[in-house]
C-alpha cells in the first residue's frame, strides 16, 4: 500500500502542477471564468473539515478492530462512508453550481486542469468509500475479524492519504491568492 | 505469571508501540481542526506578506500530523517512511520541471505553452 500511495504522490503532484501553471489562463480562443472566480471558500472550508474528522472515524475504526469490539468498528467504517459521502455531495454540487455560473470542463484550459485535478481526487475519495462499504459488509459478515486487522488499517492508510492530497489542493489550490 | 497475562501485555505493548489511544487521536484531530480553522482565517483577514507563508506552513503542519499520527509512520518501520517521502520527493520534482519548462520554453510572444498559442 505504501508503494502505490508513494505512486500516487506522483499523480497528485503531477495534477496539481499542472492546475498551478494553468490557474490564471484561460487560453488563446476560449473565454469565461476561471475556477479560482468562483470559489466559495466557506462552503468548501465545511467539506474539508468534515474530510478531516472522517479520518479521525477512520483511524478509530483501525483501533476498535484491534481491540476485537466489531460493533464499535463497524459503527465508525459507516460513519467514515458518510462523512466521505457528505464530501463527495459537496463537491458535486459545487461542480454544479461552477457549470451554472458558465465554467464547463471545456470552457478553458484553467479549468480543464481544475476540473481534472479535483475530479481526480473525488473518484478517489468515491472508490474510498466503496472499499469503507465492503469493508463493513466484510466484518458484519465475520469474514474479517480481530486477527485480519490489518486489512481495515490498509484501507485506512487509503483513506487519510485521500485526506492529505486535500490538505494540499484545499491550501494551495483554494486558500493561496 | 500466565499466558493470558503474557498475551494480555503482549498485546497491550504491540498496541502502545503502534499508535495512540482514542483520547490521543481524538486530541489530534482537534488540534488539525483548529489548524484548518486558522487556515480559514487567512482568508477572512489580511494577513499581507505572511499569507502564503502561513499557508504553506499551516499545509505542512496538517500534512505531517496526519502523515505521522494516522498513518502510523511515527510509529512503523522506517522503510514506509522512506517510499512514501521518495513518491513526495518525486512528486516536487515533476512541480518543478514543470515549473521550470515553462520559464525555458516560454514563447516570444508572451504565451507560456506553445501548444496553446
Amino acid at each position: 500500500m505504501w508503494a502505490f500511495l508513494g505512486s500516487d504522490c506522483l499523480l497528485f503532484g503531477a495534477l496539481i502542477s499542472t492546475y498551478l501553471l494553468l490557474r490564471n489562463r484561460v487560453g488563446p480562443s476560449t473565454s469565461g471564468p476561471t475556477a479560482a472566480d468562483l470559489f466559495d471558500i466557506p462552503f468548501t472550508s465545511v467539506s474539508s473539515f468534515v474530510l478531516l474528522m472522517s479520518s479521525l472515524t477512520m483511524v478509530l475504526a483501525v483501533t476498535a478492530i484491534q481491540r476485537a469490539e466489531m460493533e464499535t468498528c463497524k459503527l465508525w467504517l459507516l460513519t467514515t462512508a458518510g462523512l466521505g459521502s457528505i464530501f463527495i455531495a459537496g463537491q458535486v454540487y459545487e461542480f454544479t453550481s461552477f457549470y451554472r455560473e458558465g465554467l464547463g470542463f471545456t470552457t478553458n484550459i484553467s479549468s480543464s486542469a481544475f476540473y481534472t485535478l479535483t475530479g481526480f481526487h473525488g473518484v478517489h475519495v468515491s472508490v474510498g468509500i466503496v472499499m469503507l462499504v465492503t469493508m463493513w459488509v466484510l466484518v458484519s459478515g465475520g469474514q474479517i475479524g480481530p486477527e485480519r486487522a490489518e486489512t481495515i488499517e490498509i484501507i485506512g492508510l487509503y483513506w487519510h492519504f485521500v485526506d492529505i492530497v486535500w490538505i494540499v489542493i484545499f491550501a494551495v489550490v483554494y486558500l493561496i491568492p | 505469571m500466565n499466558t493470558a497475562a503474557v498475551s494480555d501485555e503482549a498485546t497491550h505493548d504491540e498496541h502502545h508501540d503502534h499508535g495512540l489511544s482514542d483520547v490521543g487521536y481524538i486530541k489530534i484531530a482537534l488540534i488539525l481542526g483548529v489548524l484548518t480553522a486558522v487556515e480559514v482565517a487567512t482568508y477572512f483577514w489580511d494577513f499581507g506578506i505572511l499569507e502564503v507563508p502561513s499557508l504553506l506552513i499551516l499545509m505542512v503542519v496538517k500534512f505531517q500530523i496526519v502523515v505521522s499520527y494516522f498513518m502510523h509512520l511515527k510509529f512503523d518501520s522506517k522503510v514506509f517512511t522512506y517510499i512514501f517521502v521518495t513518491g513526495l520527493i518525486l512528486a516536487m520534482l515533476v512541480f518543478a520541471a514543470m515549473g521550470t519548462s515553462m520559464v525555458f520554453w516560454q514563447n516570444p510572444s508572451g504565451c507560456d505553452i506553445s501548444a496553446f498559442c
